[in-house]
């Protein structure tokens, strides 16, 4: 085995030195990147990102995919921003279980319909990903949440807290990553994921309730974009039906593709996961430090995405040779 | 009485295959569409009318019958939206730096062709399951349209160019009659000709086409490429119709063009539908939408609408195929 062979072999090492090596390109390019405003601008930037990945990364190594994340975001990001317009006085712990049951069940919706009626995640997202974001309009009637809906304790969660004044959304995003970590690699429910994604018909036959694995994954996946919502309306200050979580499904997968996650199910990890929410949060602060237009952006993100997946099946096709088993 | 019938139909497979079809599903709801909204307004007893709502969504029909070959040899392209855009984005920058209208209608088709091709290249060589790749492509292809044209309109077309929805024979305006030789051509490519044939074979057991000498990539490859070449003279169509070229233009459409191909019965994974079920379901999306204009429902209230049929649609085709096939 050669050098080359053993480093494709740690997924996160390679995401890790890519990291490394675009910060200190950056760097030299021009030094205002290593200020401390440009890191609190990174971090500032993925907590919403992350909390969603962490969900969508179970679905994925589940063998499957939600793309309605961005609608299901929105949505409770909507309907906790009108309970603020009725109850200004709505405490923070409060409005995260509300907006956590309301992702969950749209969650459970999409897990519902895969499970039940066997068709492919992606085309069942992209129905409800317009009918949540029609429920969207119709339950806001198409009017913005304005800043000063927003109640002041809402906000502060987004800016300060009481550790080192650390922003809580980003303690919080953290506290969610660790317990992600936790159950994918210590709980039997983690390995059951991990075992449904690699061979759902094994899975089955070993005694995995498959259907509920799916379910779970679906679920903790739209609780979290659910629980995104709430931050969005925290840091961003505003809920607009037609803007809000528009597009962010495809960073998120981004992310979560390029954090070492086979599309093909059964393999990825929380670090790797992190890593590739990492660098989309350093290229986004990255570009404008650079000079480089902010139109750029997507474009850029979209290349990440094609290339991590060839990159991903070219791994696969090494694992298959090193092992002798197929002749691709 | 449903018992009999079913009892009947199972004793004659023939005629069982004729009539458990889901294009007949869209048949009805077509039916159905156009009484309710008669009902509605009298309007759309017009037929002019229900021809004049039907131009804006001639692109998507044209795109639809094209994902309807490629989601019936098994794959599925979802970057078509993000194509449409991309290529209008490109005809108006061409047209813009003075190329001159013939070129740019050239370059617009060429760079669709292109998109398509890299689509299918990255599909048959590196074996990428599409329906993730063209995730990703349509993101690419979005984000480069927004590279390009920034957030600026791209116009100044010569007049003649501008408004193809305006221009009729007799009562159809020249898009539909565009879509339907489209259709009829195809339709007659798919369902008698050889080539036709080896796309469901394709579609039911890619490894068994393999092995029947059916050079299984290269198809797909042509696939592909023909989605992005008709992406291409969807964008110049777009153009022509708004006057305007953004990079945001057709945004959400994939869901519209993948509605029409579910509608019309293709199944999902491969290997059955045909081209006159999607042919329906264009005018259930048309006559649904131009109804739920009438009716003043707002455009973004109605995607709730659009997705939820989606995946009825869905539902009910796995439904009946899976009724048919015992």
């Amino acid at each position: 085995m050669t050098l080359f062979d053993k480093f494709l072999r740690i997924r996160e090492l390679g995401i890790f030195s890519i990291i490394v090596v675009f910060v200190i390109v950056a760097a030299i390019i021009d030094p205002r990147f290593m200020t401390l405003d440009s890191w609190r601008a990174v971090f500032l930037a993925i907590p919403l990102i992350l909390v969603m990945a962490m969900g969508q990364m179970m679905v994925i190594i589940c063998r499957h995919v939600d793309i309605s994340i961005g609608s299901i975001l929105a949505f409770s990001a909507i309907v906790i921003g009108l309970l603020y317009i009725q109850f200004p006085g709505l405490s923070l712990w409060l409005s995260l279980i509300i907006t956590a049951f309301v992702g969950l069940v749209m969650g459970l919706i999409n897990g519902f319909i895969v499970t039940r009626f066997n068709v492919h995640s992606i085309i069942v997202t992209l129905g409800t990903l317009s009918l949540y974001r029609g429920l969207v309009f119709i339950v806001s009637g198409g009017r913005q949440i304005d800043r000063n809906d927003i109640p002041e304790h809402v906000v502060s969660f987004s800016q300060t807290s009481f550790l080192f004044s650390i922003p809580g959304i980003l303690i919080f995003s953290a506290i969610i990553v660790v317990i992600t970590h936790l159950v994918m690699r210590h709980s039997v429910l983690g390995r059951e994921i991990y075992a449904t994604g690699s061979n759902p018909v094994a899975a089955h036959l070993k005694g995995i309730n498959v259907t509920k694995v799916t379910l779970f994954c679906f679920g903790i996946c739209g609780m979290l974009a659910g629980v995104a919502g709430l931050f969005y309306a925290s840091r961003f200050g505003y809920v607009n039906p037609g803007v809000t979580g528009v597009g962010i499904e495809f960073i998120v997968i981004a992310g979560v593709i390029i954090g070492g996650t086979s599309i093909t199910g059964g393999s990825g990890s929380v670090l790797g996961t992190f890593l590739g929410i990492l660098l989309l949060g350093i290229i986004n602060v990255a570009l404008p430090v650079l000079n480089i237009p902010g139109e750029f952006q997507k474009a850029i993100y979209g290349l990440i995405i094609v290339v991590a997946l060839a990159l991903d099946q070219l791994i696969i096709y090494r694992m298959k040779k090193l092992s002798g088993g197929i002749n691709a | 009485m449903l018992k009999t019938i079913s009892i009947y139909l199972s004793e004659n497979p023939t005629l069982r295959y004729w009539i458990v079809r889901p294009e007949w599903v869209a048949v009805i709801l077509l039916i159905i569409s156009i009484i309710s909204s008669i009902q509605l307004s009298p309007f759309f007893a017009d037929l002019a009318f229900i021809m004049d709502s039907a131009t804006p969504y001639v692109e998507y029909g044209l795109i639809a019958i094209i994902l309807t070959l490629i989601i019936i040899s098994g794959e599925i392209d979802l970057s078509i939206a993000s194509m449409i855009a991309l290529t209008a984005v490109i005809f108006g920058t061409a047209y813009n730096a003075g190329l001159g209208m013939p070129i740019s209608m050239l370059i617009a088709l060429f760079s669709g062709t292109l998109c398509g091709l890299f689509n299918g290249i990255l599909v048959t060589q590196l074996q990428i399951p599409s329906i993730i790749l063209t995730i990703g492509t349509l993101t690419l292809y979005r984000g480069i349209a927004q590279s390009l044209a920034s957030d600026f309109s791209l116009g100044g077309y010569p007049s003649w160019f501008i408004g193809i929805d305006y221009r009729y024979i007799g009562i159809v305006p020249i898009p539909v009659i565009i879509f339907t030789v489209f259709a009829i051509v195809v339709g007659f490519f798919l369902s008698s000709t050889i080539y036709g044939k080896q796309l469901y074979l394709i579609g039911t057991n890619p490894q068994t086409a393999k092995y029947s000498g059916i050079k299984v990539n290269r198809i797909k490859l042509l696939l592909f490429t023909l989605s992005g070449l008709v992406c291409g003279i969807a964008g110049v169509l777009t153009t022509s119709r708004l006057a305007v070229a953004r990079f945001n233009m057709a945004t959400g459409a994939e869901l519209e063009i993948v509605l029409m191909v579910m509608l019309g019965g293709t199944y999902i994974f491969g290997g059955r539908g045909n081209i006159f079920g999607t042919f329906v379901a264009f005018w259930i999306v048309v006559i649904l939408r131009a109804g739920l204009n009438v009716a003043r429902i707002k455009i973004e209230s109605q995607l709730t609408i659009l997705g939820a049929m989606l995946i009825i649609a869905i539902i009910l085709t796995n439904y009946i195929y899976s009724k048919s096939q015992k």
